[in-house]
């Protein structure tokens, strides 16, 4: 079920037509369609286990990482028209078009400029000025430049658990992503660290697409333009976050979002 | 009181559970002890029968007919260089199969009949590594009596131990790590050469060393791809003075080791050659556990700076 959306001024960054996807005989995904737009913050929201995680990892093709895995349907990335899930489609080429953040922050054992600086090595950049120039823009805009700007050579390890995320939405940002993915970023954060991690991802749409996947409602509430409700494996609704939060159309939308169930 | 009736009687059950505790620790102790004062007893007594031959001319000296004149310069020196042929051929070849297998390697029955074998390989007897290598590179390749069979035997010898201990270093690496790397595009090579070999070098390093301190004194193999028991000569040396200063010559020499020149020693009748079989032994346990402790250093070293 799609709510009316205001459709003037929007572009869609990606397409999801039709995404079923299998772990071996199970199916984790069904029959799935949505737009992601561009610049704009869609938040993938439902009950554990309903498949939430497993839509996003689609996107930049994590589950080809391990055997068994199968998809079906399509996920279009804009302006291209590329299909991401394509066989031809080799998955380092969706990588490196796609960033992620992940649900515990993970931090190479490195230093802080090597962690952020991973990304442009791996596309072979050597200009030791490029690699500054680049670090430290990403830092500032992962807002953590100031923080670290002492010690960048020093080990990611010391960080805190919020700046370690930041850093990794950092070592995201360096490479110009197209559309940036967060699983669940502050599950593993405090109450501080996940308003400075919210605020950043709110800034961070003016230059980024961004699809994040909560447990948390009030978040998707609070950082999210649009939403989409995952139960089962099914897409049950997606929509404008305030319209789906205030007056959704499915039944079962309003049973999980006014806490009756999940 | 939940179940038990009183407070007296929580206290006798605690005590009389506790003894089992003490019971347990006693054996456990006990356990210890008659392997590391067996150990202990072994080296303190070898330590005692060779100490007055442990001087500067017991290493700078070749073997030699009368006990009192004779060194184990040929045995030492022939055991670094060996160790030095082993790790060349062991390490790279270990590290490489660790990787592959954990990797790169598809899970299914091919994988896991390697994985069996590999495990197997390690509990053949070192004998039957000396056979094969007698006749594979001694005879059929023709490299002879060599220092440059014995590294390549001993290397085969120690293999599994490279491979498994690659393998578990790589394994204990978190999959988050793995991910963050293939998050950012890169390939599985990228991911392998600036991740999880760097993370894991300290486990791989232990897993080297270990297997190059049961390489060291290993006997059987070598005697049986034929070392020489005595000899009074170096093999050539590696440094040249001229260029282009290194040579390989030494690989094809003919050479003693440690655990043979003891051998040859204990094999005596006079008793003055037993105190140089001790300081032999004595010598041999030392470099084995100098080995060991430069592992644990190194691990400490490698690890300091690695946390997940």
């Amino acid at each position: 079920m799609v709510n009316d959306l205001p459709v003037a001024a929007i572009t869609a960054k990606a397409d999801v037509k039709g995404l079923s996807f299998y772990y071996g005989d199970f199916q984790a995904l069904k029959r799935i369609s949505m737009a992601v737009h561009e610049r704009k913050v869609t938040a993938l929201i439902g009950p554990s286990g309903c498949g939430k995680s497993t839509f996003l990892r689609c996107f930049n093709r994590m589950h080809d990482l391990y055997p068994g895995n199968r998809y079906d349907g399509q996920i279009v990335l804009h302006p291209d028209n590329t299909n991401l899930l394509a066989r031809e489609v080799d998955p380092i080429e969706v990588r490196m078009r796609i960033g992620m953040v992940f649900q515990k922050p993970n931090p190479f054992p490195k230093s802080i400029f090597e962690n952020v600086a991973y990304g442009l090595r791996v596309r072979g950049e050597r200009s030791r000025r490029r690699l500054e120039e680049k670090v430290e823009q990403a830092l500032q805009d992962a807002a953590l430049l100031d923080e670290v700007k002492a010690r960048l050579h020093e080990p990611a390890y010391n960080l805190s658990g919020g700046q370690q995320q930041r850093l990794c939405i950092a070592r995201a940002l360096a490479t110009d992503p197209e559309l940036l993915l967060f699983d669940e970023p502050t599950s593993a954060l405090d109450p501080i660290a996940t308003a400075s991690i919210e605020e950043l991802i709110h800034d961070l749409k003016k230059q980024v697409t961004i699809l994040i996947v909560t447990h948390n409602m009030q978040q998707a509430a609070r950082v999210s333009d649009f939403t989409a409700y995952m139960y089962l494996g099914e897409m049950i609704e997606f929509g404008v976050t305030d319209e789906l939060f205030i007056k959704p159309q499915m039944k079962q939308t309003e049973d999980y979002i006014t806490g009756r169930f999940g | 009181m939940a179940y038990a009736k009183n407070l007296e009687e929580v206290r006798a059950l605690i005590a009389s559970h506790k003894r089992w505790d003490l019971f347990f620790a006693v054996v456990g102790v006990l356990a210890l002890m008659i392997g590391v004062l067996t150990f202990a007893a072994l080296f303190a007594d070898m330590a005692m029968k060779g100490v007055t031959r442990l001087d500067l001319d017991f290493f700078t000296n070749f073997p030699s007919r009368r006990a009192g004149q004779a060194g184990i310069l040929s045995a030492w020196v022939g055991s670094c260089l060996v160790m030095l042929a082993t790790a060349f051929f062991a390490v790279p070849l270990g590290v490489a199969a660790g990787v592959y297998l954990e990797e790169y390697a598809a899970k299914n029955w091919v994988t896991d009949i390697i994985e069996i074998n590999i495990t197997n390989l390690a509990g053949v007897p070192s004998i039957v590594y000396g056979l094969l290598a007698l006749g594979m590179f001694v005879y059929q390749f023709g490299f002879g009596q060599s220092i440059l069979s014995a590294g390549l035997t001993l290397a085969l010898l120690i293999l599994p131990v490279v491979i498994v201990a690659t393998r578990e270093a790589i394994r204990s690496i978190p999959q988050v790590i793995r991910e963050g790397s293939y998050a950012l595009g890169a390939t599985k090579w990228q991911t392998v050469r600036y991740h999880l070999l760097p993370y894991s070098s300290a486990g791989i390093l232990t897993g080297i060393i270990i297997g190059m301190a049961r390489a060291i004194g290993e006997t059987a193999p070598i005697i049986t791809i034929g070392a020489l028991t005595f000899i009074a000569f170096l093999p050539p040396s590696p440094l040249q003075a001229a260029p282009p200063f290194l040579s390989f010559e030494w690989l094809l020499s003919p050479f003693t080791v440690m655990p043979i020149q003891m051998f040859n020693w204990t094999s005596r009748p006079e008793a003055a050659f037993q105190a140089n079989a001790a300081a032999a032994g004595f010598v041999l346990v030392v470099m084995t556990l100098a080995m060991n402790a430069l592992a644990i250093w190194l691990r400490y070293r490698l690890r300091r700076n690695i946390k997940w």
